[in-house]
């Protein structure tokens, strides 16, 4: 005979899990009497936000679920956000709340929230437990909901009385995943067409997503790319999928995607994407997103394929299973004109290069995250917030490291990054978090400092301090003529004193002179440190392809440092 | 375009809001939506008719199947199928008038579920076009009261 938070907490152990991030609260008070007498290990974070959060970073790191526990009403509430993130990233996540009894359900009672209702949108399922033997089957399916295919987040709401109540569990087996009636698809007849357009490209371009990373298919894209010369740009999400120290990276497309990037885009005839879903934030304008080119469209997920942009071949399957197919067809070879395509993508690289060297007073941010990425361990976790600081990250940081750089892509959700970094500090033990934030987004979790205390994370907070929302003040700056509406950041608090609060070691840099010094002093201090980088106010991310333009038509400053000017991708 | 989705999903309590939520969170316009137990207990069925072009219907179906109470989803708008509706019609019936309407109903076989003082309950089942065509036939008399369902659907043959 078990209890339900015996079975739960059993069953987390025997899929491996080892840490799970929660607040405790009234109706899930039960379950954390038997969690405190297991070997799971839990951090009691200061808002459940961050435990989603957390739970969150924890599993872009692992790539498997992360956990996180709240109560019932406002606990479970306070996970939405996390939640909502983790679902447009398809994040695996598991979130368990209390919820009132059972008998209690449906009176507007003390604490109770319709959360399984609240969430359905932003999970891939909500369950709630109406009775203890559904538990098991419960379990059993949320796990793999969370994992399988395109993976995301999954509530399980769980009535107090139901922690307590004992019932012998064993006989008890999960049914409703395997009624599923699967359906045909046709990817291996476009096989050969694929494997034909590929070899046969004269401007081919492989883009890469989220997906790739999520399925752990490093190594196949790898092959690919050595195998067939295509060269790669990725999305915000498929930063790291294909290693971006290698001559064939190009790096980020779409809004603040690398030039050289955005005309390779703009200038294919061939696009593999895989594992990417053609947000607008990519595409610019949708309706006629590269007419012209023949698109090639990889997803797990058949609901993601033409829904946005309608494609020549769109494949339906899990990319590990694509990438064999692919690879296994001796057909595949490297285009005849790839040679001509590479150079002219050089000329591009040459023509639009993004700033390395900073002159004038100012601490520019991509000084800030340039001496970072010089200085610091390649193996580290980049984790970063939302902003202008992300895109400056997305653009300035090379990652080479595999599941090594954790952002909100799609939720675009400020206050993610501290949080996060926490999280990914426990699923990744003895690597350095190296967290950017901007001064708006770190003051919207920084209660979790305390937790970063407690446990003395090796998290490197660098705070880019410009004082301001910069990327709404560059938003008003370009499209509302400098109308700057709430969009100042007063200079409180002091984020030297705040840390000082919190007990974390912490320096500022104020000039480019001193930032190697205190970069330097940042990455070899033990444990957590907050660096506040006064970085330049009025500093834009270029370049940008204003919302709704064409890839290729991108504003930006590249002849000199003042100067905006236009390309087009015609 | 307007098609016709026949949907077998888990008979769970919230499976009914969950697909109609999809439908208003994505855009979908549903028309009709019918839902009863089959044969088996465990499952229901779902009629659903929907309006759009193409490539919102390939959607509807894709995110139909992403739901994790769904086990199946046929368009079945381009098969033979067993089209009905019901609808439950209260007309107002004189005695002058009461002969007309049960020759009118006679025509259509319908059927007259109950008899008032002053009016009748018409109970007609049929496919759209012919109850439509009940109803307007009963109008010139007077139409105090209609109810009707949605359009459930089964494909002709042998399985
Ligand atoms: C929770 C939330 N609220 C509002 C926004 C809209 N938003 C996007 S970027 C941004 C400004 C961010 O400012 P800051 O954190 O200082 O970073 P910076 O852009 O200066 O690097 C805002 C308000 C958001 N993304 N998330």
């Amino acid at each position: 005979m078990k209890n339900g938070a015996e079975y739960i907490i059993e069953f987390l152990e025997k899929k491996g899990v080892e840490v799970v991030f929660g607040y405790p609260g009234g109706q899930i008070l039960n379950f954390y009497e038997y969690l405190g007498r297991s070997n799971l290990k839990h951090i009691l974070v200061r808002h459940e936000q961050a435990a989603a959060h957390a739970a969150c970073g924890y599993a872009r790191v692992t790539g498997r679920p992360g956990v996180c526990i709240a109560t019932s009403g406002p606990g479970a509430t306070n996970l939405v956000t996390g939640i909502a993130d983790a679902y447009l990233d398809s994040i695996p996540m598991i979130a368990i709340t209390g919820q009132v009894k059972l008998q209690d359900i449906g009176k507007d009672s003390f604490q109770e929230a319709d959360i399984t209702g609240i969430t359905t949108p932003i999970t891939k399922h909500s369950y709630l437990i109406q009775e203890l033997s559904q538990l098991p089957g419960v379990l059993d399916e949320a796990w793999q909901v969370a994992t399988k295919g395109r993976p995301g987040p999954v509530l399980i709401d769980v009535p107090k009385d139901l922690f307590l109540e004992e019932q012998d569990m064993a006989a008890i087996h999960s049914h409703l995943i395997t009624r599923k009636v699967a359906r045909e698809d046709n990817t291996e007849k476009m096989m050969p067409l694929i494997v034909e357009r590929l070899s046969q490209a004269k401007r081919p371009l492989i883009l890469a997503g989220g997906g790739v990373i999520s399925a752990g298919a490093w190594d196949a894209l790898a092959e690919l790319v050595q195998r067939t010369g295509i060269p790669v740009v990725n999305t915000l999400m498929g930063k790291g999928a294909y290693p971006e120290n290698q001559p064939l990276a190009l790096g980020m497309v779409g809004m603040h995607g690398l030039a050289p990037a955005n005309l390779a885009l703009s200038h294919c005839d061939v696009l593999l994407c895989l594992g990417t879903r053609f947000s607008d934030r990519v595409t610019g304008n949708r309706r006629n997103f590269l007419e012209k080119a023949c698109i090639i469209h990889v997803d797990t997920d058949a609901a993601e394929l033409q829904k946005n942009v309608i494609t020549d071949f769109p494949v339906h399957r899990d990319l590990n299973e694509f990438f064999k197919i692919l690879l296994e067809d001796p057909a595949l070879v490297k285009s005849e004109a790839n040679a001509q395509w590479i150079s002219r993508i050089h000329q591009w690289q040459k023509k639009y290069k993004q700033p390395t060297e900073f002159s004038g007073p100012l601490l520019k941010p991509q000084a800030v995250i340039q001496a970072v990425a010089r200085m610091a361990d390649p193996d580290s976790v980049v984790v970063t917030d939302v902003g202008q600081h992300q895109m400056f990250v997305a653009q300035n940081y090379p990652i080479s490291s595999r599941r090594g750089f954790l952002t909100s892509g799609g939720l675009g959700t400020m206050g993610f990054g501290l949080p996060a970094a926490m999280g990914a500090a426990f699923g990744r033990p003895g690597a350095e978090i190296l967290l950017f934030v901007g001064d708006g987004g770190f003051q919207m979790t920084l209660q979790e400092l305390a937790t970063i205390r407690e446990y003395r994370l090796p998290i490197k907070i660098f705070i880019m301090n410009n004082g301001n929302l910069g990327m709404i003040r560059q938003w008003q700056g370009l499209f509302f003529e400098k109308h700057y509406v709430a969009s100042d950041l007063p200079a409180y608090p002091d984020f030297i004193k705040l840390a000082g609060a919190y007990d974390i070691p912490a320096v500022r840099i104020n000039a480019p002179a001193e930032l190697d010094e205190k970069v330097k002093l940042a990455l070899e201090t033990q444990g957590p440190m907050l660096i506040d980088c006064q970085i330049e106010a009025n500093e834009y991310v270029f370049p940008m392809v204003p919302p709704g333009g064409k890839p290729g038509d991108m504003i930006g400053r590249w002849q000199d440092e003042t100067h905006i000017c236009c390309i087009s991708g015609e | 375009m307007r098609h016709t989705f026949a949907v077998l999903v888990e008979n769970n309590p919230g499976v009914l809001s969950r697909v109609a939520g999809l439908f208003s969170r994505r855009g979908f316009n549903i028309e009709s939506l019918v839902v009863g137990e089959t044969e088996d207990k465990t499952t229901s069925r779902m009629t659903i008719v929907v309006e759009g072009d193409e490539r919102v219907l390939e959607q509807v179906s894709k995110q139909l199947n992403k739901q994790i109470e769904v086990i199946k989803v046929n368009d079945i708008t381009d098969d033979e199928s067993v089209n009905r509706q019901l609808a439950l019609i209260r007309v107002a019936a004189d005695q002058s008038s009461r002969q007309e309407i049960l020759q009118i109903t006679e025509i259509f076989r319908c059927r007259i579920v109950d008899i008032g003082r002053k009016s009748l309950i018409v109970e007609a089942t049929g496919d759209e076009i012919k109850i439509q065509a009940i109803i307007e036939s009963l109008k010139p008399f007077g139409i105090q009261e209609l109810v009707r369902t949605g359009k459930v659907a089964m494909v002709r043959g042998v399985k």
